[in-house]
Order: C-alpha cells, then sequence, then structure tokens
C-alpha cells in the first residue's frame, strides 16, 4: 500500500547500480509480507510535531504579525490567520489531502485525484510510509502533520496584504489559493509512490534476466513515474522551502502588487504597534518549527535530530546576522531585526533541516540574514512596492536561498547527508551541479506556478467582491470595520 | 491666581512634583502629551522603513496657585526640571478668573 508518503529524491538513474547488482547472483526469496505496523514512538513524535506546527501559526504566526500592524488592524490580522487555519482544515480533509497525497489521474505529475475525499478508506489502521522501507505511521497522524502545513502557508500571504485587504475577500481568496496553487505544489514536490514501492521494483530489477528484466524494468519505471514532476527532477525539499515558503512568499509580492499600496504608505508613519507581541510570535514560531523541520523526518530518529540542531544553529546564526548588518548598514541592531533574522534562517533552513550539516546549516543562517535583511530595506524601498510585512522578502528570497543552498549543501563533501537512493540501499553519488540545478528549475516551476496561479485567483476575487475596504474604512482600521471590534479597550 | 502650565521631560515628573509639594501646593494635574521644539525629534527604523518621528512623549503638568506663589512656584519647576540639555521643557502662566471646590463650594484662594 503506498499511500503518499513522500519527499527524498526519487530513485532515477538506476540502471548503473543495476547493473553491478547483477554480477552478484542474488536468489530473490519472495517472502510473505506481512503489513508493518507503526512504531509507537514515531507515532507519538508525529502527533506531538503536528501540535507544534499549529503553535506555529496561532498564536506564533499571528502574534508575530500582529504585533507589526497598527492597533486597530491587529484584530484583522489575527482573525485573517486564524480564519485561515480552521477553513484549511475543513478542506484538507474534504479533498485538500486527496489532491495532494492521493494517486491523481491524466495529471498525476500536476496534481492528486479524489480518490481520498473525505478521506475515504482511512481508518485507525491505515498507515502511511515514512522515508524507510517498512516504516510506517498511522496515516491519521500523517494527515494531521500535512494539514498543518497546508493550514501556515497561506496564513504566510495575508502578511503581504495586511492592513488594507478586506475579510471577505480573504474568506473567498485562502480557498481558491490553496486549492489551485498549494495543493498541487505540495504534490509536484512531494507526492512519491513510498519507498516500499520503490524498493520493491528495484530489487525485481535486480534478480529478473533475460525477456523478465525489460518487463521488470518497465515496471520500476512505472513506480518512479508515479510522482510529483519536481520529484520526479529529483528535488530536494525537507520540510517545505518550495512548498510553503517560496510559495507562499511570491503569492504574497504578487498580493501585494495587486491589491496595492496602503493609504498614506510612505507618507504617514506605520510603526509596529507591538514589538513585544512581535518577539513573542517569533519565539514561538521557533519552538513550533521543531515540528515542521523535525518532524518532516516522519520519523523519531537520526534524521529527525539532524533536521532539530539545524533549525537550532540556522536560525540562530541568521538572527546575529541580522543584527550584525543592521548594526553595519544604519547604525543599530534592532530587536524586529533579530526577530526577523530568526524567520529568515527557520525560512532558508527548512529545505536542507534534513540533509545540510549544522555547520552547513550555519553558513547557510548567516546569509540567509543579511541577504534577507538586504531584500526588506533597500530592494523593497528601490521597488517601492508595499509588502506590509515582508512575506516576500523573507519567506521567497530566504525560501530561494534555502532551496538553492540545499543543492550544494547535501552534498557530503560539505557535510551533508547526501542523498539516500533505495536501489542500492545506501547513499549514492552525489552530483552536486546537477542537483542545483534541480532545485534551481524547483524553484523557477514554483515561482511561476504560485506566482500566476495568485494573480488569477485575486483577479476573481477582486470582480466578484472586491479586494480592499473604502478609503475611509481603512483609514478606520479593519477591526472596526469587518470585525466590530478593537484590540484594546483601555 | 494663576495657571503654571509646565512642559517637561517625563522622568523629571517626581522631582517636580515633590519641588511643588514642598512649597505647599495641595494638588496638580498632568497630561501625557507629545510635542517638539528645538529638541525636535529622532529616527525610528523598522526593517526597510525609516520613520522620521517629531513629537517626543513630555508631560503637561497643571497647576493653579496664588498670584503671590508664582515665582516660587516656577523656581521650584526649573530648578527641578532642568537637565541643561535641549528638550527641557517650558513653562507658561496665565491669568485665572474663578476657581471652585465642588465638595464645598468654597471659591478661588481657598478652592486652590
Amino acid at each position: 500500500m503506498n499511500f503518499g508518503s513522500l519527499r527524498r529524491i526519487a530513485v532515477l538513474a538506476l540502471a548503473a547500480g543495476m547493473i553491478g547488482l547483477l554480477a552478484a547472483p542474488v536468489l530473490a526469496q519472495a517472502p510473505t509480507p506481512t503489513p508493518p505496523t507503526p512504531n509507537k514512538g514515531d507515532t507519538a513524535w508525529m502527533l506531538t510535531a503536528s501540535a507544534l506546527v499549529l503553535l506555529m501559526t496561532i498564536p506564533g504566526l499571528a502574534l508575530f504579525y500582529g504585533g507589526l500592524v497598527r492597533t486597530k488592524n491587529m484584530l484583522s490580522m489575527l482573525m485573517q490567520v486564524f480564519f485561515t487555519v480552521c477553513i484549511v482544515c475543513i478542506i484538507w480533509v474534504v479533498y485538500g489531502y486527496s489532491l495532494a497525497f492521493s494517486e491523481g489521474t491524466s495529471f498525476n505529475s500536476l496534481v492528486g485525484g479524489f480518490s481520498k475525499a473525505f478521506l475515504a478508506g482511512v481508518t485507525p489502521d491505515s498507515t502511511a510510509e515514512t522515508f524507510t522501507d517498512g516504516v510506517v505511521i498511522p496515516e491519521y497522524a500523517y494527515i494531521c502533520f500535512q494539514m498543518t502545513f497546508a493550514a501556515i502557508t497561506p496564513a504566510l500571504i495575508v502578511g503581504s496584504m495586511a492592513e488594507r485587504m478586506k475579510f471577505s475577500a480573504i474568506v473567498l481568496f485562502i480557498p481558491l489559493w490553496v486549492t489551485f496553487v498549494y495543493f498541487p505544489i505540495a504534490h509536484m514536490v512531494w507526492y512519491w509512490a513510498g519507498p516500499g514501492a520503490t524498493v520493491a521494483a528495484s530489487k525485481a530489477v535486480a534478480a529478473a534476466t533475460g525477456d523478465a528484466k525489460a518487463a521488470a524494468e518497465a515496471a520500476l519505471a512505472v513506480v518512479q513515474a508515479n510522482a510529483g514532476i519536481a520529484f520526479q527532477w529529483g528535488a530536494l525539499d525537507f520540510a517545505g522551502g518550495t512548498v510553503v515558503h517560496i510559495n507562499s512568499g511570491i503569492a504574497g509580492l504578487m498580493g501585494a502588487l495587486l491589491v496595492g499600496k496602503r493609504v498614506g504608505y510612505g507618507r504617514e508613519a506605520m510603526p509596529p504597534h507591538s514589538l513585544t507581541m512581535t518577539l513573542v510570535g517569533a519565539a514561538l514560531l521557533w519552538v513550533g518549527w521543531f515540528g515542521f523541520n523535525a518532524g518532516s523526518a516522519l520519523e523519531a530518529n537520526g534524521t529527525a535530530a539532524l533536521a532539530m540542531i539545524n533549525t537550532f544553529v540556522a536560525t540562530a546564526a541568521a538572527a546575529l546576522a541580522w543584527m550584525l548588518a543592521e548594526k553595519v548598514a544604519k547604525g543599530k541592531p534592532s530587536l524586529l531585526g533579530g526577530a526577523s533574522g530568526a524567520v529568515a534562517g527557520l525560512v532558508a533552513v527548512t529545505p536542507a533541516s534534513g540533509f545540510a550539516g549544522p555547520m552547513g546549516a550555519i553558513v547557510l543562517g548567516l546569509v540567509a540574514g543579511m541577504v534577507c535583511m538586504f531584500a526588506c530595506s533597500a530592494i523593497k524601498n528601490a521597488l517601492g512596492y508595499d509588502d506590509a510585512l515582508d512575506v516576500f522578502g523573507v519567506h521567497c528570497v530566504g525560501g530561494i536561498l534555502g532551496a538553492i543552498g540545499t543543492g550544494f549543501l547535501a552534498a557530503p563533501l560539505l557535510g551533508g547527508t547526501g542523498v539516500f537512493d533505495y536501489a542500492t540501499g545506501k547513499v549514492g553519488d552525489y552530483d552536486m551541479a546537477a542537483q542545483v540545478i534541480i532545485q534551481a528549475k524547483t524553484v523557477a516551476l514554483t515561482l511561476v506556478w504560485s506566482g500566476v496561479g495568485t494573480i488569477v485567483l485575486l483577479t476573481i476575487v477582486k470582480v466578484l467582491v472586491g479586494l480592499r475596504p473604502g478609503t475611509d474604512q481603512e483609514r478606520e482600521g479593519l477591526d472596526l470595520v469587518d470585525h466590530g471590534e478593537r484590540a484594546y479597550n483601555y | 491666581m494663576k495657571l503654571v502650565t509646565a512642559i517637561i521631560k517625563p522622568f523629571k515628573l517626581e522631582e517636580v512634583r515633590s519641588a511643588l509639594t514642598d512649597l505647599g501646593l495641595q494638588g496638580m494635574t498632568v497630561t501625557e502629551v507629545k510635542g517638539y521644539g528645538r529638541q525636535k525629534g529622532h529616527t525610528e527604523i523598522y526593517r526597510g522603513a525609516e520613520y522620521a518621528v517629531s513629537f517626543l512623549p513630555k508631560i503637561k503638568l497643571e497647576v493653579v496657585v496664588p498670584s503671590g506663589g508664582v515665582d516660587k512656584a516656577v523656581e521650584a519647576i526649573v530648578r527641578t526640571a532642568r537637565t541643561g540639555q535641549i528638550g527641557d521643557g517650558k513653562i507658561f502662566v496665565s491669568p485665572i478668573e474663578h476657581a471652585v471646590r465642588v465638595r464645598t463650594g468654597e471659591t478661588d484662594d481657598s478652592a486652590i
């Protein structure tokens, strides 16, 4: 049973390894397969990790964003994030999980099908494969874990359009966006047939001789083709650098451009109303991110521990780098800079967390902190777009750095883990240049799909309900206009 | 009766209050205000956004004193609120026509 367990490199170039294996005549036994049962430790960890990722979004992201807006828009910010989580949870079990992680029909390389709509056929005994042949976790745990990813990604976008997008537009946009952008991208990057089928087909190829060999190779090709397009290319995205961060970051930029600048942008001061809350939110993001990254190992094992330590050190390095860059460029290191740097580091290390070594992760964090600081000040000011909470500068730029950086840092030469080859059962040779190109292709795919998709969807929303409140309403603040309440009554 | 209105640095409030109390003044009203004079403002930077903050937080202190006590009160405020740096504030003195204590109905000097 190959439930859409995902990620990690597909076994693409098997031929050479197969020939080598054939030299040793191995008698392939076909033991009666007994279905693997989930390990309780793995299960407990995945349930915990799922809850941690929810913590990232609410209250983490909500407070991080909320502190950055003006007092009059605090509740609207919290509400937009909160609403997004709630609606995506429901959509996820109705058809999202199926579109992202079930086998599709004619467009299986782009999007899944509806075979698991309403979680059809899933029971407490259903299992999903991890990245290890023969290791599974309960499918419900896997669904919950992936649900939290689907929930946080669109929640990241709303920051770019903060303080000026009306709630009705958000209510329409979020379901459209996850349906036409998130679920397909998640499928393209993460869906594959799973280690069990891949290993079994590879063994069959190794065991086959003569005419049977061609048939076995064809069968293996079918298994390998049962994956998203980026996965087939061999894209490495451990925990969602492309799927979550580049995806939401470019959508955020398009959103900021389409919705337009806030009234008074560039003329009136719009300082954050509470950097205290922003730091609380950033810290909760960091804590929750351990579930996000280490949980993406899908097992409680050494890879999860690697992802965890990388999530510590890359984040710390990026926070320090941003503070230092600010000190040099502007004279003073700021708390907001430190918090923003931490988030930039978290973003950048996300795709690399299970592949890079800790020293590589520190380098990635240092680069991300400085580059994102530059993106959020010099580049943003030069181009003049109003990405209110720097979704593009932190998530898209940081995500691209991480995605490309993963191509370098996964190399065993640079302390990385390399890529496990399911055909040979060990880490294969690592071609850094080829991997970096694959990473770049995946970045481009995500930028185009999400960028174009967001423009189309926002245009539809604009026609149907409009994107912005009136100027007077915007000046009054979305808390009163959209929700009829204020954040602070004192 | 005179109204003494002093704009002072917030951290000087307690010293000023104490000095005025020592003069025998029985009450005062303070308001947190913003403003600028020669001190101008400062710059705040939030990521890429730089804001020139013109209005700085100050305390506006209002106290009504008998006409004869104005000089002492002004002198006490100047003495305690001064740091010698720009931004120490200003004092305005203006006449008061009439005063009433709400509880007793006393008027003018006996009301303050």
